[in-house]
């Protein structure tokens, strides 16, 4: 257990020092970051300067070095834009992406299991065939369409909600259903297929033989072990949601980083992108090292691998 | 099949009994009958044959076939179905309802633009890039994963290790963010988007593709191969590759929708392929601007996203259930 628990982590700091290297290459593939950084009518002698004060001439490797120390210092540079630490800006709106993506990630199992499970025990009835048919509509709807029509049937015609902001918990409602409608579609085939394969086990006909009534065999030995590759789906699907969040807060005007950084790439405000892509890419590493650590407890086979 | 009376749900597959089918035919002829094939036939040709009869059989798969059909014909055909330019512009024509007439007696089935320009024209001219990025990134991830996949689970060793290590990385990036990125920095144009989508999307075909090897390395026929002396590079290709084909098709398939709504995510945030050419994304993204007073501009773009994505899906669906259905995508 602690030889995979070291191994995980090990893992994990790789792959942050993967994200960390393409996080530094976007700024070096604009080409001169010195022509980027200043303004347009700078000198050619302040460009020569400012190269050499910021180290734009020195070799790749020692400059990859001194952005990873800064990296993990949390000093990404200052907004162009704002003029503020990159860093400031983006965890400043932290807090609104992680409240939208745990809101849709709500939505999507709140929805998506009990959905997935009725699918399955009543299966091939009308109420099989509308979810899985919602299901596989779900899965094929661009999110952006969604979010566009939900604001003209909720916002424009019958005024019931807000379009855009955060604040109250009304203009939480759209985004979470916007963003979180993949997710699940996903979990609910997920859970549907997963049910059926365990409700077809001979420990499942066992306890049926023995006299188990139906609600406690679905759901306490079925759920329970259909329960697994959805735990594992919830971590790769928030890195859908935090990636899906970019788009959805830029239709409601969410105050959130995937804003922020879509509206930074407009502005060509490099530092910000770089600081948004490598905290979002962080905290999609942390939440799956998590994931798998809780995983471990729930099937001990993973920890034998 | 055993005990086959016990009460509903006594069998895992997904698909209703009717729809019978069992893994691919490519595992061997045997599986077919051969008086129903006429003796002329070659064994290659036949179990294509009998490989499409079975997809006939699932009418959801058949469907979407259909479906992505017609949107490849509207792609191709858009000159020949379209009564308008989708890029002339016609003031006086501005927001007009689906089904208005113009001037000269066209109806504008669909309605038209803030500029004037006809949305029908413009849906099935974007159906061009849409398919276009989704073949052309499907093609370069689906090469990298493949290439990845064979040599990853064939050689083994530090090799796998590297390019799975690769893999994790690549997966622990919330992709569409990455993609935003980059092709904001280099600028947006078909040649970079294909290629960011492209490679940054061979993570999955790897991953079957490797666990298809892996056991197919095993085979009795490869170690015969190997017997007789085959090189490697002959092994791969003529062994293992076609017997690795039928998953990554399989995810092939499924990947197209994926990088096609991507496709449609990138324009509709303005980083797709640029103005003048018709996108559905940017069609949507100019439609979210007169929502309130003009419905049509974004609710048709966005149907024709949902119905080619919900095709290919129904297609790739089905084509999993009939070549693996262990396949868990």
């Amino acid at each position: 257990m602690r030889i995979y628990l070291a191994r995980r982590l090990a893992q994990a700091l790789l792959v942050l020092l993967g994200v960390s290297f393409i996080v530094f290459f976007i700024l070096y593939l604009t080409g001169d970051p010195a022509l980027i950084l200043l303004p347009p009518d700078a000198s050619a002698e302040d460009v020569q300067k400012f190269r050499e004060t910021m180290g734009f001439n020195d070799p790749f490797v020692v400059q990859y070095g001194r952005f990873l120390a800064g990296a993990l210092r949390g000093d990404f540079g200052q907004s162009v834009r704002h003029g503020e630490p990159a860093f400031n800006l983006v965890v400043e709106r932290m807090p609104a992406t992680f409240e939208l993506a745990g809101a849709a990630l709500l939505v999507a199992l709140g929805l998506a299991i009990p959905a997935g499970i009725v699918s399955a025990v009543r299966r091939n009835t009308l109420v099989d065939y509308v979810s899985t048919v919602v299901a596989l509509l779900g899965q094929s709807m661009p999110t952006f369409w969604l979010g566009i029509m939900l604001i003209l049937v909720f916002s424009v015609q019958f005024n019931l909600l807000p379009s855009s902001g955060r604040g109250s918990l009304e203009h939480l409602v759209l985004p979470a259903i916007t963003l979180g409608l993949f997710t699940t579609a996903r979990i609910t085939r997920l859970t549907r297929s997963g049910m059926l394969e365990v409700l077809s086990q001979d420990y499942i006909r066992t306890a049926r033989a023995k006299g188990v009534s139906d609600p406690p065999v679905v759901w306490k030995h079925a759920l329970k072990n259909a329960a697994i590759p959805i735990v594992t789906i919830v971590g790769i699907e928030l890195g859908t949601l935090l990636g899906g969040s970019v788009i959805t807060e830029t239709i409601f005007a969410w105050p959130g980083v995937g804003r922020l950084s879509v509206q930074a790439i407009y502005n060509r405000d490099y530092p910000v992108v770089q600081a948004a892509v490598f905290l979002l890419s962080s905290t999609f590493v942390l939440v799956n090292l998590v994931v798998d650590v809780v995983y471990t407890y729930l099937d001990p086979r993973i920890r034998l691998r | 099949m055993r005990g086959g009376t016990t009460r509903e749900g006594k069998s895992a597959e997904t698909e209703p009994a009717r729809t019978w089918s069992r893994p691919p035919s490519i595992q061997g002829g045997l599986t077919a009958p051969a008086t129903t094939i006429p003796a002329t036939t070659n064994p290659a040709r036949r179990e294509w044959i009998l490989f499409l009869r079975r997809l006939a059989r699932r009418r959801t798969a058949l469907f979407g076939l259909i479906v992505v059909m017609l949107v490849v014909v509207a792609a191709l055909g858009a000159p020949l179905i379209a009564a308008y330019d989708p890029t002339e512009q016609n003031i006086t024509d501005r927001l007009k309802p689906p089904g208005s007439l113009d001037t000269a007696g066209r109806a504008h089935v669909l309605g038209t633009d803030h500029l004037g320009r006809d949305i029908m024209a413009r849906v099935l001219y974007g159906a061009r890039p849409a398919l276009m990025v989704g073949f052309a990134a499907v093609a370069i991830s689906g090469v990298l994963g493949m290439m990845v996949g064979l040599f990853s689970g064939y050689f083994g060793g530090r090799i796998d290790d590297v390019f799975m290590r690769l893999a994790d990385i690549q997966l622990a990036f919330p992709f569409i963010l990455l993609a935003i990125a980059v092709i904001g920095v280099l600028g947006p144009s078909l040649p970079v988007i294909i290629v960011v989508i492209g490679v940054s999307s061979w993570v999955v075909y790897a991953r079957v593709v490797r666990g298809a090897v892996l056991s197919l390395r095993e085979r009795e026929f490869v170690q015969a191969a190997h017997a007789l002396g085959s090189r490697d590079g002959r092994i791969l290709l003529r062994h293992i590759l076609p017997n690795a084909f039928t998953p990554w098709l399989v995810v092939a398939t499924l990947d197209m929708a994926r990088v096609i709504v991507i496709e449609s995510a990138l324009s509709f945030l303005g980083l797709g392929v640029q103005p003048p050419t018709p996108t559905w994304g940017g069609m949507l993204a100019d439609g979210r601007v007169y929502i309130s007073t003009a419905w049509w501009l974004a609710t048709f773009p966005g149907l024709a996203i949902l119905v080619t994505v919900l095709g290919i899906n129904l297609f790739g669906d089905g084509l999993r259930d009939t070549l693996d259905p262990r396949l868990k995508l």
